[in-house]
This record gives C-alpha cells, sequence and structure tokens, in this order.
C-alpha cells in the first residue's frame, strides 16, 4: 500500500510583485495591490507594504496569510526592542531580525518573499532582499514575486550597479535622483502588468527619506 | 548465533541456466531490482540522491604561507539566477573563515551562529577556538539535523596556534581535515586547474592567482557558477581579502581577443 498523501497544502499563492530601489538618500519601495487565488482575483485594494520602523518599509508578496503573520511577528519583536533599548530600530537591524525570524521556521516556512528598503544610520538608502527560508544580502535594488523574473531583468538593464564583491568597493546605490527612480518603477509595473496575470489594478508606491515616509498611487491595467 | 542472511538474498528472478540457448540467443539478462511496493517512487528518489545539487564553486586549500579561499557569487532557483552578488565566502571572525554552498539561508544562519559559538567559547576560555574545535561545533550541530532536509557544504579555514587549519563539514554529518578541497557543481572543474597548478611552497601572489583561475574556469564551464570571482587570504594575523573580479572581465583578461588578419571583407550588397 503506497503511502498516504496529504490532500490539501496549508499555503496558497496570492500572486503580485514588490520592488525596492535604494538611492544615495532615499529609498523606493512599490508593490502592486492585487491579490489573487488561482484564477480569481480576491480583491483589487490590497496592500502588501508593511511599515515596520520609523525608516524601514517592508513589501512581501507570496502567501497574504503567512505574510501577514510574519508582519506581526516583527512588529511585536520591534516594540519589544523599542521598549529595551529606548530607541527604533534601524534598517540592517531589521533586516537581521526578519532573517532570523524566516529561519526559525525553516521546516515549515512562511511562504512569503521579501524586499526591505529604508535608510540606514548615515542617512543612505539600503534595500535587502530574501528568500522564503531568510537568506538575505544588501543589494542596490531587487524585485520579488509573480512578476520579478520580467522586472528583473529590465532593472538589471538600467541600473546595473557594480557588485558589492568587487575590490576595489564601489557604491551599490543608484545614481538616479528620487524622482527618476519613481518614473522607473512606474514604467516596470505597466510592464510587467502588461505581461504577468498576476500584477495589476493598482501601483502603491512608497518613498523613504530623511523628511519621512511618503505614499503615492498610479492606476495600473485591471485585466 | 545463527546470523539473518535473508538481506543478502537476490531477489530477482534467475533465468534458466545458459544451456538453454534458443536461437543462438543468450537468455534475458537478470539484474537486481530493489525489493520495495512503489519501484517508480524509489527510483524518483534514487535519481534525486544523486542529482548534482549545490549550484556553485568553492575552493579552498593550505600552503606554506597559510591558507587560500576562493568562491563565485551565483545564487541560482532552477534554472533563474536569483542573484550574481552572493557573498560566499562568510567572516565568522577576524582569523576565521566559511564557504558556503548548498542552501544560502543554511550556510548564513549556521555561520552566524558557529561565530556566536567561538566568541562565547573565547569568552568562557579566555583563548581563541582552534579551527578544529569550530568546525567540529558545526558539524555536531548539522549531525543533529541530519535527514532533515538541511543543506550544507562548507569549509571552515582558518588560522590559530597549530598554524592553518582548513576543515570540510557538510550537512551529511560529514568532516573531513584536509589541505585542498573545493566543493559546489563546479569543483570538478575547479580541482582539474587546483590539482593541476598547486605547490606547497607558493608565495601568496601565486596562491591567489591559482585560486582565481579555478574559480574562473568552474564558472567558465559550469552554468550554476558565475559573477564575482573572490579570493581571500588567511594567515597569521586573520584573513584579508585580496580580490574580487567579475569573471566576464576575467575571461578577457586570460584570453584577450586578438586583431586577427582579414583575408577577404565581406561587402554589403547594393539593395536591388
Amino acid at each position: 500500500m503506497t503511502k498516504q498523501q496529504a490532500n490539501w497544502s496549508p499555503y496558497d499563492n496570492n500572486g503580485g510583485s514588490c520592488v525596492a530601489i535604494a538611492g544615495a538618500d532615499y529609498c523606493v519601495i512599490a508593490a502592486d495591490t492585487r491579490m489573487s487565488t488561482g484564477y480569481n482575483i480576491l480583491t483589487r485594494e490590497y496592500s502588501k507594504i508593511c511599515k515596520l520602523a520609523d525608516k524601514c518599509v517592508m513589501a512581501s508578496s507570496g502567501f497574504q496569510a503567512d505574510v501577514k503573520a510574519l508582519q506581526k511577528q516583527l512588529a511585536a519583536r520591534h516594540l519589544i526592542y523599542q521598549h529595551q533599548h529606548n530607541k527604533q530600530m534601524n534598517c540592517p537591524a531589521m533586516a537581521q531580525l526578519l532573517s532570523n525570524t524566516l529561519y526559525y521556521k525553516r521546516f515549515f516556512p512562511y511562504y512569503s518573499f521579501n524586499v526591505l528598503g529604508g535608510l540606514d544610520n548615515e542617512g543612505k538608502g539600503c534595500v535587502f532582499t530574501y528568500d522564503a527560508v531568510g537568506s538575505y544580502e544588501k543589494v542596490g535594488y531587487s524585485s520579488q514575486g509573480s512578476g520579478s523574473t520580467l522586472i528583473m531583468p529590465f532593472l538589471d538593464n538600467q541600473l546595473k550597479s557594480p557588485s558589492p564583491l568587487l575590490l576595489p568597493v564601489q557604491d551599490a546605490v543608484t545614481p538616479l535622483v528620487e524622482a527618476e527612480a519613481v518614473n522607473l518603477v512606474k514604467t516596470v509595473f505597466a510592464s510587467a502588468s502588461e505581461r504577468d496575470i498576476y500584477t495589476g489594478d493598482k501601483l502603491e508606491i512608497v518613498v523613504v527619506t530623511a523628511d519621512g515616509i511618503r505614499r503615492e498611487y498610479m492606476e495600473l491595467r485591471k485585466d | 548465533m545463527k546470523l539473518d542472511t535473508s538481506g543478502l538474498e537476490s531477489a530477482a528472478p534467475v533465468w534458466g541456466a545458459p544451456s538453454e540457448l534458443v536461437d543462438g540467443f543468450s537468455a534475458a539478462p537478470s539484474f537486481e531490482v530493489p525489493n520495495t511496493t512503489d519501484f517508480d517512487g524509489f527510483q524518483k528518489e534514487a535519481i534525486q540522491m544523486v542529482k548534482p545539487a549545490k549550484g556553485t564553486t568553492t575552493l579552498a586549500f593550505i600552503f606554506k604561507e597559510g591558507v587560500m579561499v576562493a568562491a563565485d557569487s551565483r545564487a541560482s532557483m532552477g534554472g533563474y539566477i536569483s542573484s550574481q552578488s552572493v557573498k560566499k565566502i562568510i567572516e565568522i571572525n577576524p582569523y576565521m573563515l566559511g564557504t558556503m554552498a548548498g542552501g544560502a539561508a543554511d550556510c548564513q544562519f549556521w555561520h552566524r551562529n558557529l561565530g556566536i559559538k567561538c566568541r562565547l567559547h573565547e569568552l568562557a576560555n579566555k583563548r581563541r577556538i582552534s579551527v578544529t574545535g569550530a568546525s567540529k561545533l558545526l558539524a555536531n550541530i548539522l549531525y543533529s539535523y541530519r535527514g532533515m532536509g538541511l543543506s550544507v557544504g562548507t569549509m571552515i579555514a582558518g588560522w590559530d596556534e597549530t598554524g592553518p587549519g582548513l576543515y570540510y563539514v557538510d550537512s551529511e554529518g560529514g568532516r573531513l581535515k584536509g589541505m585542498r578541497f573545493s566543493v559546489g557543481s563546479g569543483s570538478p572543474y575547479a580541482y582539474g586547474v587546483l590539482d593541476n597548478g598547486y605547490r606547497y611552497d607558493m608565495s601568496v601572489e601565486e596562491a591567489a592567482e591559482l585560486a582565481r583561475r579555478a574559480i574562473y574556469h568552474a564558472t567558465f564551464r559550469d552554468g550554476a557558477s558565475g559573477g564575482v570571482a573572490s579570493v581571500y587570504y588567511v594567515g597569521p594575523n586573520g584573513w584579508k581579502k585580496l580580490s574580487g573580479d567579475d569573471v566576464g572581465e576575467l575571461h578577457y583578461k586570460y584570453y584577450p581577443v586578438m586583431p586577427s588578419t582579414v583575408e577577404q571583407e565581406m561587402v554589403e550588397v547594393a539593395a536591388a
């Protein structure tokens, strides 16, 4: 008698794409607002972006139930940190916390593909990109989600930043100005919506600067 | 005590003796078939076991001046290159390095954990941990998770009181001491270059160039390796990063394009 297989899966994929670009004194984080399951659209207005700290924002695509649980975990741990250290967590610290939180569920992972963006202690933009179990690296730009295979090559072409592994060390942040980066993000999502069925409806853009956090919306294809 | 040798008996039906040849053809060959209930599933599992995993190339070797460690920087998810700038040489502490092959998250997490344990050892014992000790700590942790799906193929390289040290540790629970190792899907290619050019008494520059070439050749032939070839040196004063070169540029450095003499040039045909 063959081994009994489960007839349901604890996971689902709600689709969507996220992008983050780091600049000299800003960071742009964007995600579409479509939430789907299979060929159905559940809602056109779901935010995948979550503010974790003053200067630290996370966008996640994948299984939104796991994403919500992950956001709650991080918010709770951040609160404890604030009580213990009397200050907000900075972006690199939050990046490490997210990595550890993901790895603690190594044998029943959060089905969540994250990009973390914000400003580091010196006010420079930083973007961290993750896989589902917590491996992460600091990069100049990144995309995750169903449209990432369409978006990444285009970002590579427009923003190709020198690898942080090269010696002598070269800066990874893009030389683009904030307005140019936001325009690039809008272009990228417009293209992705054309060819990825899970990306579309509306684009939510969050820009983190020294002055604070600014939010912007743009309509995308609804088909 | 009678030993139970039932496991050694062949389960395959044995065909008739060769004397029963018909039309000159030999009897159908018998071969051993695993005694399982689900033959197809078993086949799948067996193939998965020998499937080349750990798309990467890392290498490390001990020579007269210390330890040389090098790696590529490509991460692939199936056929998609998820990153060309992964740090595969992890700095555990200022005098010990670990290499990453296999699951990126597994390697990152457990190397960081090892760094924490090494620091705690230093504080508790007022002296640095040896490379032998550090590699044993990691190997014991990985052994306890054996069979649960961790994928780690790492080398721990360092300099302690006994001199240079190099160990290979993997998620199956293996731990080997050695002078030369290469881990990953590109390792056969790296071994070819490394074993050919290796001498114990090399200078640091020669050893670095050998390591760089070995990684370059592996990235040239192995699709799962690429990006930036990083080379680190571990000496009596700790590790130092010697170089990080894009392998595409290394290609033209090692094999520059020679302008060749043209015998006949193709001329554009005027449109009719």
